[in-house]
């Protein structure tokens, strides 16, 4: 009795404390999470948050953005960080929540592959601010031209989660529309202010539809420049797909579905899920499919979620996933790295792929040479969701995938085989996902999943065999080249020594020419040019005629010689990228698809030359800097410059 | 000094036409000659001395480097060809200037045009000195009881004997050696002394060995000039005396002996007119470093790699280099002539030669 009384007590006591933690208190314990962990970090991770929030903005409006930061006022280790974009603003009676609640945001629920998923983003600043410093944060947003900006100051009431507008007025704003954050925080500008700058740099790169200008306190100012004039593709929202859905979440959509029998209940609020694999799914789980999914207990969950990853289920449809595309990596690259002028750059792109019901998509990209140190490890570039990672390296998939690769055939150094190379190269890596499986809440590296690990490979490995194709048609070449020296300059100058010592007439070279170089030389030459007409489209491909009114025309021109001592009858084929629309080709191809165009050619007889002339539109200059050539019906070991056709 | 030439020119002319026949009849130029390693030397039963074996090296106008090579041949022969008709002859450092005037065929370093002159050697079967190319005089040295009557460039003769009539520096061997410039007249000597360092050779003149062991002391002054291999060679004819090689104890001074006894890789094929296979190798040896324990030094890593080198080299394959290469290696260390002195300046002479050339049964005790 006396126990029992007692232990009442206890529990009495402990209830008094067991109080509400207040979000002021939870940032406070998590903020090395949430990554305001010291002072170097709250700066980047200010700017991040502030930066991302506009980039997600302007893409649901469509909005090509433009984007600019600065940095202010710093002094006693306070800096103002302001960011201000053209994206749609917010309406006034949001902009409290969206700025003053924790965990707020409308992309929290959805499946979509977006910047932030937990809405913890830009209110975390602005508590951060709060704390640190005791100011406001102030906010002007403008949402349609004829309309005025709005500017609200507001505090976190920590205590609420809610916001507490300290001020509201509206002013005249100059731009149609958008939205403009100052927060004043505690940051360590001198040693933050480069990862800024890295920050916004890679941004760039991986949001190349964006245009960044980034103020530094002394006034210097960046500007990472627009390199796509088209928004990325919009990623579509889909449902959960099974193999990943967790029982809580099984539960908690069953409760709350229209659905009245559990096979409607699975085919209209999950994906990949039709007619037949919802009754496999059903039969495997011994359950009846009229049963009230509402009605269902813990248990026959739980029998459903098993058989969910005992049957075959299709992969989740990828639309949702809004990767950036080879071309466009391929272009911001070649942007952001001009002052390296790299000798060369190669990009591969994986189809979508999926883990645990989880679409998700993998690019890379190889930057090589150029004034890249040669002496130090290589620059590892970690993206996801168009958002660059700038921590944690060690501990990221990405890593350890390019550490699994042996790099030494690729010309870098990498002792025994593995680890991180060393050598002039910058290793790009971009993740999409609907949901990238981050290993903790600052989301600085992606957790060890080997479906991802997998594409991450397979993609360096593609890119690499890009490289090692490059390197060695640049040795065939340089060989090649020797041999017209030899000829045209060496050769000549020993038969008129030879035939002058012993007084003779100088003897002709020509049967001998074809005999030392015993080859068929392609060599192509790529221009560009600005034009004002619509390219002609050939009738022989089915695509629709090109729209574009101008731009840049890129320029092929091939050159063939047939230096072997009979006539030589080929094919030939010129890769082409996808997103380019061909022009005029001459001579006539055989055929065009989206991938290439191919040249049944008319035999060639020795010493005699053909030259092939074909345009693409839809490129910008620079973007197509290489032909991609391959023949076929000829031994490929007779061909320099261009390789074996392999088939489609 | 006029000599017939007329088979050197048709010599030369053959090359020429070679490639020149290549040309006509459609065939990509090139020349054959032997492979100039040390896989491809064989040692000559008749001759005792080491030659080209049978391996051969085309060199043909296909790749870069064999045109180049092609042209540059052209080049000297024509370049000899005029020397000989004008009368004149050039040192090899002075055709590597002249080639700055021939265009394509231009030599980018004097070591590139030194090998191509052994290599028209080689094709041609002639000698540097029918091709009127002569090297840098060298002045290595000689001092012993020997007369020799050198043809002076005045066209006397002059005799002059190696100890009354020269200096300490002793006679400076010209770089024709051949009768027409130098004969022997009167020997009268116990032994030849090679000696690699010029420190060591004149140590024994000043503590008058060539006296008190009437020996006749050779500088080889390094790696020695084709001039004092010939000189020693033609020593040895003439005076059948015991020729003893004596250098540092290292690597590279074992090749300086291969050279001055089996023939050197480079000019195998003129071995018989420049090695001596009387030779004998004196020291120091790795063994000496033990028994008289001498001061040393750390072998390095390229000594260590020529080392291993020698153990693969035909000319090395006696069990006496096979002992004692392995037992430099196990020791790790090398040491010099001069190391000798620790035991004082007079060591080298009243101690160490003497019981060397005994331990050689060169002398008796």
């Amino acid at each position: 009795m006396e126990g029992y009384i007692l232990t009442q007590i206890v529990a009495i006591e402990l209830a008094k404390k067991q109080k509400e933690i207040s979000v002021a208190e939870f940032f406070e314990r998590n903020k090395h999470i949430l990554g305001f962990g010291n002072q170097t970090r709250a700066l980047i991770t200010s700017v991040k948050e502030g930066v991302d929030n506009s980039l997600d903005a302007c893409e649901e409006a469509n909005i090509l953005p433009d984007i600019y930061v600065e940095i202010k006022n710093h002094e006693d280790g306070e800096c103002k960080v302001i960011v201000e974009d053209n994206g749609p603003g917010i309406v006034k009676n949001q902009i409290p929540h969206v700025f003053g609640r924790l965990l707020y945001g409308s992309r929290f629920h959805s499946i979509r592959q977006s910047r932030g998923q937990q809405g913890i983003g830009i209110s975390a600043v602005v508590l951060y601010g709060q704390l640190t410093t005791g100011k406001h944060a102030k906010i002007i947003s403008k949402i349609a031209e004829d309309r005025p900006a709005v500017v609200t100051e507001l505090v976190i009431d920590t205590n609420k989660n809610r916001a507490e507008v300290i001020g509201g007025d509206t002013v005249h704003w100059e731009k149609p529309s958008g939205t403009r954050v100052e927060v004043s925080i505690i940051a360590d500008y001198k040693r933050g202010k480069r990862f800024v700058y890295e920050y916004l740099q890679s941004t760039s790169i991986v949001n190349p539809h964006a245009k960044i200008t980034y103020k530094e306190l002394d006034g210097t100012e960046y500007i990472f420049e627009r390199t796509s004039d088209i928004p990325p593709r919009k990623s579509v929202e889909i449902k959960p797909h099974p193999y990943g859905v967790e029982l809580g979440t099984l539960i908690k959509l069953a409760k709350e579905t229209k659905a009245r029998q559990l096979n409607s209940f699975l085919k209209t609020e999950f994906s990949s899920m039709g007619d037949r694999t919802t009754n496999a799914a059903i039969e495997m789980a011994g359950l009846e499919k009229t049963l009230n999914p509402k009605n269902m207990t813990r248990d026959q969950f739980l029998t459903l979620h098993k058989a969910f990853k005992n049957i075959k289920i299709m992969a989740p449809s990828t639309d949702c996933l809004s990767p950036i595309g080879e071309t466009l990596v391929k272009r911001s690259l070649k942007n952001e790295t001009k002052e390296i002028s790299p000798e060369f750059i190669f990009t591969a792109s994986r189809p979508p792929s999926v883990y645990t019901g989880n679409p998700f998509q993998v690019e890379v990209g190889l930057v090589y040479g150029g004034n890249l140190p040669k002496e130090d490890s290589v620059k590892i570039l970690r993206f996801a969701n168009r958002v660059p990672l700038l921590y944690q390296q060690g501990g990221c998939i990405i890593t350890s995938a390019i550490s699994s690769i042996d790099w030494r055939r690729y010309g870098l150094n990498q002792p025994s085989g593995k680890g991180i190379p060393t050598g002039p190269a910058i290793l790009f890596t971009h993740v999409s996902s609907t949901l990238i499986p981050f290993t903790s809440e600052s989301k600085e590296a992606i957790a060890d999943i080997p479906e991802i690990e997998n594409e991450i490979k397979l993609a360096f490995r593609e890119c690499a065999r890009k490289v090692q194709h490059h390197i060695n048609k640049k040795v065939k070449r340089e060989k090649t080249r020797e041999k017209f020296d030899l000829i045209t300059r060496i050769l000549p100058e020993i038969a008129k020594k030879s035939a002058h010592m012993l007084n003779k007439p100088v003897p002709s070279l020509d049967p001998i020419i074809t005999k030392i170089m015993d080859i068929v030389w392609i060599e192509d030459l790529i221009e560009y040019e600005k034009v004002n007409r619509t390219p002609v489209q050939t009738t022989l491909t089915d695509k629709p005629s090109a729209e574009q009114k101008g731009g840049i025309i890129t320029k092929s021109k091939i050159m063939i010689v047939n230096y072997k001592r009979s006539p030589q009858k080929f094919n030939l084929y010129a890769v082409i990228p996808q997103d380019a629309v061909v022009g005029e080709v001459n001579p006539k191809p055989s055929k065009i698809t989206n991938n290439y165009i191919k040249w049944n050619l008319d035999a060639i007889s020795s010493a005699n030359k053909v030259d092939i002339i074909f345009e693409l539109a839809g490129l910008e200059k620079g973007d197509f800097d290489e032909n991609d050539l391959y023949v076929e019906n000829i031994n490929p070991t007779y061909v320099i410059g261009a390789d074996k056709w392999e088939g489609d | 000094m006029s000599r017939d030439y007329s088979n050197v020119i048709s010599k030369i002319d053959a090359v020429a036409e070679k490639i020149y026949d290549d040309f006509k009849n459609s065939e990509i130029p090139s020349l054959k000659l032997p492979t100039r390693t040390k896989s491809n030397i064989r040692f000559d039963d008749k001759l005792e001395v080491w030659k080209y074996g049978k391996s051969t090296t085309e060199r043909d106008a296909k790749s870069l480097a064999g045109a180049y090579m092609l042209l540059r041949t052209m080049y000297m022969a024509d370049f000899i060809k005029e020397m000989i008709k004008i009368n004149k002859s050039s040192t090899l450092r002075e055709m590597y200037y002249i080639s700055e005037g021939w265009n394509l065929a231009k030599f980018h370093s004097q070591q590139e045009s030194n090998l191509l002159a052994e290599d028209l050697e080689v094709i041609t079967s002639c000698m540097r000195e029918d091709f009127k190319l002569r090297p840098e005089e060298d002045g290595a040295r000689v001092i012993g009881n020997v007369t020799i009557e050198e043809m002076t460039r005045n066209n006397t003769k002059k005799k002059i004997h190696c100890q009354d009539d020269v200096g300490d520096a002793g006679y400076s061997i010209p770089y024709n050696v051949e009768t027409e410039k130098i004969t022997f007249k009167g020997i009268d000597a116990d032994l030849i002394i090679a000696i690699e360092t010029g420190g060591m050779f004149d140590r024994l003149v000043e503590n008058g060995f060539d006296t008190s062991h009437r020996a006749i002391l050779v500088h080889l002054k390094g790696q020695p000039a084709r001039s004092t291999r010939r000189f020693i060679k033609r020593l040895n004819g003439a005076s059948n005396l015991p020729v003893l090689v004596f250098t540092d104890c290292d690597p590279w001074s074992y090749r300086i002996f291969a050279s001055v006894a089996y023939g050197a890789i480079k000019t195998a094929h003129i071995s018989e007119y420049l090695a001596t296979p009387a030779s004998q190798y004196l020291g120091v040896t790795p063994s000496d470093i033990e028994n008289y324990d001498l001061p040393t030094d750390t072998l390095t890593t390229e000594d260590i790699n020529a080392l291993k080198a020698e153990l693969t080299d035909p000319r090395f394959q006696d069990s006496f280099w096979k002992g004692e290469i392995k037992l430099q290696l196990k020791m790790g260390k090398k040491s010099e002539q001069q190391a000798l002195a620790k035991y004082g300046l007079d060591y080298v002479t009243d101690t160490y030669l003497p019981e060397k050339l005994v331990e050689m049964g060169i002398t008796k005790k």
